[in-house]
């Protein structure tokens, strides 16, 4: 699942997007070190692959719906994880520019949620750890064929455990987004199923398709397994700790001064609010009452509403502190304003492209 | 299927849209890169109750539309293809926060309406905070996902790519993108090969594909495309491949560039420091 834009706060973005690319250079930097350059096109072809792949549906039996090859393990197993994070990151990034899934600020975070955890935790952590059981056994050839057990369990709940993570990480973003207003446990509830239906369906057509690729061309899959393809050839020269240092101070830094930059802002509405708790806008707003019931003479709906009266006191209660949404009473002449004020601008906007619009094509036609 | 291969003849459409000649696809691909970024963070950083503020944004995917003579109905359509996944987060808050925050008194757009010459019922129309975060995001996301669809319209996949590059983006990441760019189209176009052979010859409805089928089809289509990494990688030694893309291409950043960043980032500023259409309506209001 894709964060968008719109649900997250700059904060929570730009903190995502540092963590990103650090991770994105850290990739960058191994990949350069210790990679014969065959691997080079096979990383960008193999990320085409991953659109392609999409293609090719299959029918889940019961449910009806469809489902597909997803990414990020897949890639892993192929080709090791800096590799295939390099290649999730310019998935997601051709997704966020063509197809618009997710955004450009949300782009960091789409990329930590489903390229990080598959690559840097399920696959060393999980699918390694079951597969390499095998490895180190002695060869018998019963053995070699109970590797296709190996293989499918690995998969299965390497996926699974990336899918889970990645979507407790969008829970996560949201919550400290504060834009949707769904609560942590409702949302987890939401989404927790959700990813671990998905993440066995991943998981199973995962298994069987780097299986079928064992079968047909076990060298493929050999070199990937038995070392890791990378860090085996270099003595690497970029420690994975200086990075994740680097990493933990860029989010700090960010997310701390973010979000007291954000702190320090008075919230969006409570400036609004502010503003229009302000002494001339009260006046004008009065203005505009008396004006009006002198010309309808037609002064009963102010009393019956108790409007003036409330809402001025309500003003002076609230003059040095605006913080009328506790109270719930807000100016309604003030709503009016920017309700008047912003169908002008919106009218006013698109009148600007529409003249814009006729005055080129009527200069193309001269 | 048919899904994916709409979004080829999309990425088809777009770049076709890249090559057109405007002033606006001439700038220098970061000056756009950058404008939108700020566009994008700016627009996000504003509160979340905030609709008003957000309209005078809209300023900048009009005026870059009409300048760069972007279809406007089908982005439009675009936006509203990528809506439901805002839509079903957002839809979310006024279901959860019923705190009434806004109230608009009828009677006093009735009033303002009547002396246009209308005559309407009174009443006051409560607003939660939560339709107005939700309009808010629906209106965000309409605005975000439109930059990043002009970016991509009036620049190009490889000019952004070029941009990032001198951006200090590490190169393999480059590398990385234009590739999968290029080879995009080609594999897209061999697994519809391999699906259309399939549904050719299958008396089952064309739909349904059983997994125990799928798993030999996905598979072959990966060792095909392994098999042209290797054509393709030694095909690019032949012809002295180093490990980076040779791009030559002219970009100058120059003063319509520092213009067109200024022009812009001004207007945004103001845009997010002043809420125009607010201060509009009050001076209407005045008026009457």
């Amino acid at each position: 699942m894709h964060m968008a834009d719109a649900l997250i706060s700059p904060a929570v973005g730009c903190t995502m997007w540092s963590v990103t690319a650090s991770l994105i250079a850290y990739c960058s930097k191994k990949v350069k070190n210790g990679m014969e350059d065959q691997k080079i096109p096979l990383m960008g072809v193999l990320g085409a692959f991953i659109f392609a792949a999409q293609m090719i549906n299959f029918t889940i039996p019961i449910t009806g719906s469809s489902g597909h090859l997803g990414g990020g393990m897949i890639l892993s197993i192929l080709l090791g994880p800096h590799i295939a994070f390099l290649t999730m990151a310019s998935v997601l990034t051709v997704q966020s520019l063509f197809f618009a899934d997710g955004g450009l600020l949300a782009l960091g975070c789409n990329i930590f949620n489903l390229g990080f955890f598959p690559c840097f935790i399920a696959y060393p952590l999980i699918y390694k750890s079951i597969v390499s059981r095998f490895n180190t056994q002695p060869y018998t050839e019963r053995k070699h064929q109970k590797k296709d057990r190996y293989i499918l369990i690995g998969s299965l709940i390497a996926s699974i455990v990336g899918l889970q993570m990645g979507s407790f990480a969008v829970v996560l973003e949201t919550l400290f987004s504060k834009i949707s207003e769904l609560p942590f446990g409702t949302f987890m509830l939401m989404m927790q199923p959700i990813h671990l239906a998905i993440g066995v369906v991943e998981g199973l057509t995962t298994g069987a398709v780097v299986l079928f690729i064992w079968k047909a061309r076990p060298e493929i899959l050999d070199s990937a397994l038995s070392t890791s393809p990378l860090s085996s050839s270099n003595s690497a020269p970029l420690s994975i700790n200086k990075v994740l240092i680097g990493v933990v101070v860029a989010t700090i830094l960010t997310g701390g001064i973010l979000s007291w930059f954000a702190s320090s802002n008075p919230d969006g509405l409570e400036w609004a609010m502010f503003k229009t708790s302000g002494v001339e806008e009260l006046k004008s707003q009065e203005t505009i009452h008396t004006s009006l019931s002198e010309i309808q003479e037609k002064t009963a709906f102010l009393p019956d509403y108790g409007f003036k009266s409330n809402e001025l006191s309500e003003y002076n209660k609230s003059s040095e502190v605006p913080n009328l949404v506790d109270s719930g009473v807000v100016d309604t002449g003030a709503s009016v304003s920017g309700i008047v004020g912003g169908t002008l601008t919106l009218i006013f906007t698109v009148m600007i492209g529409f003249v814009l619009k006729r005055r080129k094509s009527e200069i193309t036609i001269s | 299927m048919g899904n994916l291969q709409n979004n080829l003849f999309d990425i088809f459409y777009m770049d076709t849209l890249a090559c057109s000649k405007t002033w606006i696809h001439s700038l220098d691909p970061r000056a756009k890169v950058l404008t939108t970024l700020l566009f994008v963070g700016i627009v996000v950083s504003l509160g979340k109750y905030e609709i008003s503020i957000l309209i005078p944004f809209l300023l900048y995917p009009v005026m870059m539309i009409t300048w760069a003579n972007l279809p406007v109905i089908y982005l439009i359509k675009k936006i509203i293809i990528l809506m439901p996944f805002a839509f079903f987060i957002g839809i979310f808050n006024p279901l959860i926060d019923k705190d009434i925050i806004l109230k608009i008194n009828l009677v006093d757009i009735t009033n303002f309406i009547t002396i246009m010459g209308f005559q309407n019922s009174t009443g006051i129309i409560e607003i939660s905070g939560g339709w107005l975060s939700f309009f808010s995001i629906m209106i965000r996301f309409s605005l975000t996902v439109s930059a990043a669809l002009i970016l991509i319209c009036t620049t190009g996949f490889d000019s952004v790519c070029l941009a990032l590059q001198k951006f200090r983006v590490p190169s393999p990441f480059i590398v990385q993108l234009m590739f999968l760019y290029r080879y995009m189209f080609v594999l897209i176009d061999e697994a519809s090969r391999m699906a259309r052979a399939r549904s050719l010859r299958t008396f089952d409805s064309d739909s349904k594909m059983k997994f125990s089928l799928f798993v030999p089809m996905i598979g072959q289509l990966l060792l095909r495309t392994l098999d042209r990494a290797q054509r393709i990688h030694l095909a690019m030694c032949c012809r002295g491949f180093d490990g980076h893309i040779q791009m030559f291409r002219k970009m100058n950043f120059g003063v319509s560039e520092v213009l067109f960043i200024l022009g812009w980032s001004s207007v945004f500023i103001i845009c997010r420091l002043y809420n125009i259409p607010f201060n509009l309506g009050i001076f209407i209001s005045k008026l009457y």
